[in-house]
C-alpha cells in the first residue's frame, strides 16, 4: 500500500492511494491562495481598479513584462485573469486513477483538472449533496471569474512575470511554484466532470471493481460531508477529511465506522485553531447589530452554501432580537436561488433537530420563511433590475467570492471602502482577511475577522485520533509535530500539533510513502457441501485442520470453494492433485521396509547411521535417506515404481495429531 | 441453517393485506404490518397469535421493515407495537416516516369517530409508535445486529416507496413491496443492482396485466373527464390524500391550462397543501424532471385545483372533485357518493385498486344498489370508470425486475391466486427457477445451497493463477487449489502447507525424490543447463523458471547438471513429494529428450 500527497494546502486536500493494484484518489481540493496575488476582477470596470500604477523591478528593463504588474499601497499584484493551483499532475498519471473518493464539496473544486482531457477513465464517488452544492461552488467561480471586467491589459494571461520572480517583492517573490497555476477550466468543462459523479448515500457499500468496498459515512463537516472506510476482506482504511465533532445543521459525525483502521488518513482540520467558531459567530452579530445601527451597511464575503446557512439563521434571530428585523439581508450569486432552495430538500442529510421539522412539514433551515416574509432577498447579481429597484440600506449583504478578487463583494468593498460606517467582516477561514483586503486600501470601513470553521481543531482532533486507535496514522506535514522533536521540551513556540503513540507516516506535496501492513489472505467463500465432506483433526488446543483439495471458481474478483471431483491426472494436463500431506516427522524404518514388501518392491537392506537410516532397495536401483526432517528418496526407476514408494512411505508417516 | 422460511400473514394470494414472516439464519424479520380495508373486526389486523400463541412477541421477532405508507402496508403498525406490545426496531424510509403517521390518524378518526369503533389504537399510540422508527436512506446498508443487514432500493409507486434487500450471512433475500417499472408523472422507476439474491419476494397485483402505453390510459382518462364536465355533469375521483392524487392533479393540472377550461376542479382534503408540502421537502424522491425545475417551479403549486369545502356537494353544474379516501370505504369520498350516484350525468372514477368489501370494490364489479349498515340504498345511475393509475408492476415489470436482480428463486405475494398462477408459470419457464405462492399461513421453505466465509492465503491463489494462465485456455478446464484448511476459533482459512507449518510451529518433514539422467552433450555444464532451461520454458509456458549456480529451480522442483566438458552429462531431477505432479512431468520431458 503506497500513499501519495498531491496538495500543499492541508485544507484542500489531494492524495492518492494505490492499493490491491487500484489508484484510488482521496479528495483534489483546488489551492487557491494563489489568486491573492492577483489584481481584483470587478463585475463592473473600476476606474480605481484600471489605474492603479504600473510597476517595475528596480534596475530592469524588460518590454516582456510591461503591463503585467501594478502597485497598490506598496503590494504588487498581477494584473491578469487569477490563476488556481491546482493538484500536482508530475507523481500520478491521472488517466490510470481507477476511483475519485470526495468527502466534501470544498475538497473537490480541481475536479476537472483531474478528470477533464487527461485521459481519465474512472468513476468518482460524492454524495448527492456534494455532487449538487459543489456544482453551485463550481459554477459561480466560473461565472465569477469569466465575467469579471479587466484581466489585464495582457491579454489576461500574464506570465513573464514568473521567470522574474527572483528580482519582484514579496510577497510575490515568495509564491510557491507559479509555473504550476492555471487559469480556470470553462463550464462546459465543469459540466462534463459533474456528470461523472456517481451519487452515494451514507453507509452506502460501494463495490470498486470487486476488489474493494468503499463506504462514506456521515462527517458532520456540513451538507453531505462524509468521511471514507475502504476495505478489503482483510484490511480497513480510513479516511477522515473536513470533520466536526460540533453540532451544527448537518448530520452528526459517525465515528463507530472509524473506529480500528490500519491505517487512518487525516486533512482538512480547521484553518483557524486559535478561534473558536461558536464565538466568532456570537462576535460577528454584535459588529453586525453596532454597524446597522449606527447606520452602516454590513458586507459578508461568503461562499454560497455551508456557514451560510448558518449565519442566515443566526444573524436573522440576534437581529429580531435587537429590533433590527426590518434590515433586509441579501444574498447575491449566480447560484443564490439554487442554493438556498436546494438546502431545504436535504431532509436527509441534516441534523436531528433540522429533520424533525420536516416531519411537520416544514422547511429545515429558516431562510425559506425569512424570503416568505421579505426579510431575505437573493439575486444574481447587483445589477438584476428587480434588486437594485429594490436595494435598500443599512443591509447585510452576503456575496463572494471570499477573496475580494472576483464576484460582486470586489464592487461593494470597492463601493463602501471610503466609508467608516460600514463593515466587511470575514467568516470563511480560506484567505488570510489583511491579505484579501491588500488590493483596496486605503480603508476607511472597518474590517472584522470572525472565521468560522467547525473542522475539527487540534485537541479534537487528537482526541478523536485517540479514540479511534489505527494502527497506523497519515498526515500532511503541516499537522505533524514540528521536526526536531524538541517542541515538547522547548514548550514556549511548540505549534499545535497531532501526536500519537501510533506509526505515523507524514507527507508533503510531490512524496509518496509506502505504509499498512501486507496480508497474506483473500476472502472467498466455501460451499456447504465441501465443509460437510472434511472433518478437521486437531493439531493443537483450539486449532483443527484438514488437507483439502477444492475446486476453485473466480467470478467478479469473488472467489468460491466448491468440491473438486476426480483425483489424479498429471502436470501440464489440469488434472486434480492429491491434497497434500502434511508430515509432522519421519516414517517409521521398520514399518517402512514392510510396506515396501507389501507394494512388491523386493528386498530392502538398511543400513542405520547416527543422524537416520537408509534404506536400500538393489533391484529399483533405489536408496531413501530416512532423517528426522527430510526423507530423500534417490530413485532410478520409472514412474510405477516411484508411485509404489510413495504409497509406502506415505503409509508410514505418523499421523500429525501425535504432535 | 440453509433454510429459509416464509409465511405470510396477509398478501398470501390476496391482495388485502401485507405483512410476512420471512426466517433466515436464526433471524425472524415482518416484512410488512398492513391493515385490511374490507374488515371492519379483529380479522383486519394480522393473527400476531401465529407468531407467538402467548407472552412477549418482540423476543420472537428480530425486526419490522415498512415498505411504504399504504395503509395496507403499514396500517397494524401502532396495533402491533403499541397493543400488542413489540418493542424491537422498526425500519422505514424518512418519506414514509414522515407521511404514515398522516394517513393512519386519518384512518383512524374514519374508524372511531364515525364507526365508534373501540379496540382501535388513539392518536397517541400513532405518535409513540414513529417515535420508535428508525429511518433509512436509500442504498444504506443499516446492521440491524451484528448478523442482520437490510438495504432499501427505490420502488417508485408511492413517494418513499421502498424495496428491501435482507441478509443474514451467505443468505440473502428482496422484498420488494409495491413498485413499478415504469417512471411516471412525479416518480421514478423502481431500480435494483444484480444483488443476486437467493428469493425474490415480490407483489403481483398485476400479474397478467400487460398494460397499454401510459400516455394513452392518460389521454383516456383527459377525455372521460372533459365529456363528463362538457355535459355539466359531476366527476368524484376517489384517491388517497398523497401518492396518485399528486400525479392526477399534475395531470388534470396541466390539461385544463392547455385547453383553458374553467370548470372548477376541487381538492377535498384538509392538507393539501401539507401533503403537497411533503413531495416538496422529499423532491429528492420524485423524477428527474421535476428535481431538476423545483427552484424555478414548483410541480405541486397548482393554479386550477381549489380546496373543496363540503357546501359545494349541492353545488349545480360540472366540477372535479378528488376526495379521499380512495376506495369509498368511508369519509368524505363515499359521502359524495351518495350524493352524486344517482344521477346518470355523472361520473366516479377509481384511479386504483379497491378491496373486497369496500363499495369500490362493489361498484366496479357492476352493483346498480349498494346497501349501507343503516339500511340506506344508493341507487348507482353515475358512470363507473376504472383507470388503472395505481403504479403497480406489470407482468413485464416483474419480469424486468427478476431479470435486474437475479433472484435464484421467487416467490409471489400481494395478488390474486389465479393470477399468481399464471405468472408463477411463465417465471419458472422462462428463468428456470423455482416459484412460490404460498397462502395466508401457509409455510413456504426454500432450500439455499451454504457458503462459509473462508480466508485463502494469497501464495495459494496465486500459485494457482500462475498454473492456470501456463496452460492454453480452457473453459472447461476446472481451477483446483490444494492446501490445509484450518479452523480456529470457528474461523475457517485455507493456508499453504509451509504457511501452515510456520503458524502452528512445526518442522516439516519433507520428502524429496530425485533421479537421474543421462545426457550425451559435449561441452561445458552450464551451456546444457541453458539448453534444459529454454526447453523448459518451451514447454511450461507462464511458469517462472529460476537458473542460478548452473541450477534450473520451477516451485520445489530443482534440475541439476553435472559432468567434464566432451563428456555425459549426469542430470539430477528432484522434487519435493508435494509437486510430484510437476516433478514427475519434467522427468518424462527430459527422458524423452535424451532418447
Ligand atoms: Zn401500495
Amino acid at each position: 500500500m503506497k500513499l501519495y500527497c498531491l496538495s500543499s494546502d492541508a485544507a484542500k486536500p489531494c492524495f492518492v492511494l494505490s492499493f490491491k493494484e487500484l489508484l484510488i484518489m482521496l479528495d483534489c481540493g483546488l489551492g487557491a491562495h494563489s489568486v491573492l496575488n492577483f489584481v481584483p476582477l470587478p463585475p463592473v470596470p473600476s476606474t480605481r481598479l484600471a489605474s492603479l500604477p504600473n510597476y517595475t523591478p528596480p534596475h530592469l528593463n524588460d518590454p516582456l513584462l510591461e503591463g503585467e504588474l501594478k502597485e497598490c499601497c506598496g503590494r504588487v499584484f498581477v494584473d491578469s485573469v487569477p490563476e488556481f493551483c491546482p493538484p500536482l499532475d508530475k507523481v500520478v498519471d491521472f488517466s490510470q486513477l481507477d476511483v475519485i473518493l470526495i468527502s466534501n464539496y470544498t475538497c473537490m473544486m480541481a475536479l476537472p483538472f483531474i478528470t477533464e482531457e487527461t485521459g481519465f477513465k474512472g468513476q468518482v464517488y460524492a454524495t448527492e449533496p456534494t455532487l449538487q452544492i459543489g456544482r453551485f461552488y463550481l459554477e459561480e467561480l466560473a461565472e465569477w471569474v469569466s465575467s469579471g471586467a479587466g484581466g489585464g491589459g495582457a491579454g489576461g494571461a500574464a506570465r513573464r512575470w514568473k521567470e522574474l520572480l527572483h528580482v519582484l517583492p514579496a510577497p510575490l517573490a515568495l509564491a510557491a511554484r507559479p509555473r504550476a497555476w492555471r487559469r480556470l477550466f470553462g463550464k462546459g468543462a465543469i459540466a462534463r466532470a459533474l456528470a461523472r459523479v456517481r451519487v452515494v448515500g451514507y453507509d452506502e457499500r460501494v463495490d470498486v471493481y470487486g476488489a474493494l468496498e468503499a463506504t462514506a459515512v456521515s462527517s458532520g463537516f456540513c451538507l453531505g460531508s462524509a468521511n471514507w472506510v475502504i476495505r478489503s476482506a482483510h484490511e480497513k482504511i480510513a479516511y477522515v477529511s473536513g470533520s466536526s465533532t460540533l453540532t451544527t445543521h448537518p448530520r452528526p459525525i459517525n465515528q463507530a465506522a472509524l473506529r480500528g483502521a490500519d491505517l487512518l488518513v487525516l486533512a482538512a482540520l480547521t484553518q483557524t485553531p486559535a478561534h473558536n467558531p461558536d464565538h466568532m459567530l456570537g462576535d460577528l452579530c454584535v459588529h453586525a447589530t453596532v454597524t446597522l445601527r449606527g447606520g452602516g451597511s454590513v458586507l459578508c464575503p461568503v461562499y454560497p452554501s455551508g456557514v451560510l446557512y448558518d449565519l442566515l439563521e443566526c444573524l436573522s434571530a440576534h437581529l429580531e432580537g435587537a429590533g433590527l428585523a426590518h434590515v433586509p439581508l441579501y444574498v447575491l450569486s449566480p447560484v443564490a436561488d439554487s442554493s438556498l432552495a436546494y438546502s431545504n430538500i436535504l431532509a436527509e442529510w441534516v441534523s436531528a433537530s433540522k429533520q424533525a421539522r420536516v416531519y411537520l412539514p416544514e422547511e429545515p433551515f429558516p431562510h425559506a420563511a425569512l424570503a416568505r416574509a421579505g426579510r431575505l432577498k437573493h439575486a444574481r447579481t447587483l445589477h438584476d433590475d428587480a434588486f437594485s429597484a429594490d436595494f435598500r440600506q443599512p443591509c447585510v449583504v452576503f456575496c463572494g467570492h471570499p477573496s475580494l478578487r472576483f464576484g460582486a463583494a470586489v464592487h461593494l468593498v470597492e463601493l463602501w471602502a471610503s466609508n467608516p460606517q460600514h463593515a466587511i467582516i470575514f467568516t470563511e477561514p480560506d484567505f488570510p482577511h489583511m491579505e484579501a483586503l491588500a488590493p483596496f486600501q486605503p480603508l476607511s470601513m472597518k474590517a472584522f475577522h470572525c472565521p468560522i470553521d467547525t473542522s475539527l481543531n487540534y485537541s479534537q482532533a487528537n482526541k478523536l485520533v485517540r479514540e479511534l486507535r489505527p494502527r497506523e496514522l497519515a498526515l500532511p506535514e503541516q499537522y505533524a509535530a514540528p521536526a526536531g522533536g524538541a517542541a515538547g521540551v522547548g514548550g514556549a513556540a511548540a505549534r499545535p500539533h497531532i501526536a500519537t503513540d501510533a506509526p505515523t507516516v507524514v507527507l508533503r506535496r510531490g512524496e509518496a510513502r509506502t505504509c499498512g501492513t501486507r496480508r497474506g489472505m483473500a476472502r472467498a467463500t466455501l460451499s456447504g457441501a465441501l465443509a460437510a465432506r472434511v472433518t478437521p483433526r486437531e493439531v493443537r488446543a483450539g486449532l483443527r485442520c484438514a488437507p483439502l483439495a477444492c475446486a476453485l471458481r473466480v467470478r467478479d474478483s469473488r472467489v468460491e470453494l466448491d468440491e473438486a471431483s476426480g483425483v489424479g491426472g498429471a502436470a501440464g494436463g489440469g488434472g486434480v492433485a492429491a491434497p497434500p500431506r502434511l508430515a509432522g516427522a519421519a516414517p517409521d524404518v521398520d514399518a517402512l521396509v514392510a510396506e515396501l514388501a507389501r507394494q512388491g518392491a523386493g528386498e530392502a537392506r538398511v543400513e542405520r547411521g547416527p543422524d537416520g537410516c537408509i534404506v536400500h532397495l538393489p533391484r529399483h536401483d533405489t536408496l531413501i535417506h530416512v532423517e528426522r526432517h527430510a526423507t530423500h528418496v534417490f530413485c532410478e526407476g520409472g514412474a510405477e515404481v516411484r508411485h509404489a514408494l510413495r504409497t509406502a512411505i506415505d503409509a508410514c508417516l505418523p499421523p500429525l495429531s501425535h504432535f | 441453517m440453509p433454510d429459509i422460511k416464509i409465511t405470510p400473514l396477509g398478501a398470501g394470494q390476496d391482495v388485502g393485506r401485507s405483512c410476512i414472516l420471512l426466517s433466515m439464519g436464526g433471524k425472524n424479520i415482518m416484512l410488512d404490518c398492513g391493515m385490511h380495508m374490507g374488515y371492519n373486526d379483529e380479522r383486519r389486523f394480522p393473527d400476531f397469535s401465529y407468531i407467538v400463541p402467548e407472552g412477549p412477541i418482540t423476543s420472537q421477532i428480530d425486526c419490522v421493515i415498512i415498505s411504504h405508507f399504504h395503509l395496507d402496508h403499514c396500517g397494524a403498525l401502532p396495533y402491533m407495537s403499541e397493543m400488542v406490545g413489540y418493542t424491537g426496531p422498526i425500519y422505514m424510509t424518512h418519506p414514509t416516516k414522515a407521511i404514515a403517521p398522516i394517513l393512519l390518524e386519518d384512518m383512524r378518526k374514519v374508524a372511531v369517530e364515525r364507526k365508534g369503533e373501540s379496540n382501535f389504537f388513539t392518536s397517541q399510540m400513532i405518535k409513540d409508535c414513529i417515535k420508535k422508527v428508525t429511518a433509512v436512506t436509500l442504498h444504506q446498508s443499516v446492521m440491524v445486529d451484528n448478523e442482520l443487514e437490510i438495504k432499501a432500493y427505490y420502488a417508485g409507486h408511492v413517494l418513499g416507496a421502498a424495496m428491501f434487500w435482507i441478509r443474514v450471512g451467505s443468505q440473502s433475500v428482496v422484498y420488494t413491496g409495491d413498485y413499478n417499472m415504469t417512471p411516471d408523472r412525479h416518480l421514478g422507476a423502481a431500480w435494483i443492482d444484480k444483488c443476486r439474491p437467493d428469493l425474490l419476494i415480490t407483489e403481483s397485483t398485476y400479474a397478467t396485466t400487460i398494460r397499454d402505453s401510459k400516455r394513452c390510459r392518460e389521454r383516456d382518462f383527459l377525455k372521460k373527464v372533459h365529456e363528463c364536465v362538457e355535459k355539466g355533469g359531476k366527476v368524484l375521483i376517489p384517491v388517497f390524500a398523497l401518492g396518485r392524487a399528486q400525479e392526477l392533479c399534475i395531470l388534470l393540472e396541466t390539461y385544463w391550462e392547455r385547453m383553458n377550461l374553467k370548470y372548477p376542479v376541487y381538492f377535498a382534503l384538509g392538507l393539501t397543501e401539507k401533503a403537497n408540502n411533503y413531495y416538496k421537502m422529499f423532491i429528492t424522491w420524485t423524477n428527474q424532471k421535476i428535481r431538476k425545475t423545483f427552484v424555478q417551479r414548483n410541480m405541486f403549486d397548482f393554479k386550477h385545483i381549489k380546496p373543496f369545502d363540503k357546501s359545494y356537494i349541492d353545488n349545480p353544474g360540472a366540477m372535479v372533485v378528488f376526495a379521499t379516501p380512495g376506495m369509498l370505504h368511508a369519509g368524505l369520498s363515499l359521502n359524495i357518493f351518495k350524493k352524486w350516484a344517482p344521477y346518470e350525468q355523472n361520473m366516479v372514477i377509481m384511479p386504483g385498486f379497491c378491496v373486497q368489501g369496500t363499495v369500490g370494490h362493489k361498484i366496479l364489479n357492476g352493483a346498480k344498489k349498494v346497501e349501507f349498515e343503516n339500511r340506506q340504498v344508493v341507487e348507482v345511475k353515475m358512470a363507473v370508470e376504472y383507470m388503472s393509475f395505481s403504479a403497480h408492476a406489470d407482468a413485464k415489470g416483474i419480469m424486468q425486475l427478476i431479470q435486474y436482480c437475479e433472484p435464484k428463486n421467487v416467490l409471489l405475494v400481494h395478488g390474486e391466486a389465479q393470477k399468481m398462477e399464471f405468472l408463477k408459470d411463465k417465471i419458472e419457464k422462462e428463468f428456470k427457477i423455482n416459484c412460490y405462492m404460498p397462502a395466508n399461513g401457509e409455510t413456504c421453505t426454500i432450500n439455499t445451497p451454504v457458503k462459509i466465509p473462508i480466508d485463502v492465503s494469497l501464495r495459494l491463489l496465486k500459485a494457482e493463477a500462475v498454473r492456470y494462465n501456463a496452460q492454453p485456455p480452457d473453459p472447461k478446464r476446472r481451477r483446483v487449489v490444494n492446501g490445509i484448511l484450518c479452523v480456529r476459533d470457528n474461523r475457517l482459512s485455507l493456508l499453504d502447507i509451509d504457511e501452515m507449518c510456520d503458524e502452528i510451529g512445526i518442522n516439516r518433514h519433507i520428502i524429496r525424490f530425485t533421479s537421474t539422467v543421462r545426457f550425451e552433450d559435449p561441452g561445458p555444464a552450464v551451456k546444457t543447463a541453458e539448453k534444459l532451461r529454454t526447453l523448459l520454458a518451451e514447454k511450461l509456458e507462464g511458469w517462472t523458471i529460476t537458473i542460478s549456480d548452473g541450477n534450473i529451480s520451477v516451485e520445489s522442483v530443482l534440475i541439476k547438471v553435472e559432468g567434464e566438458d566432451n563428456s555425459t552429462k549426469n542430470i539430477y531431477v528432484s522434487w519435493t513429494n508435494q509437486d510430484e505432479d510437476l516433478g514427475s512431468y519434467i522427468l518424462g520431458l527430459l527422458q524423452s529428450m535424451v532418447q
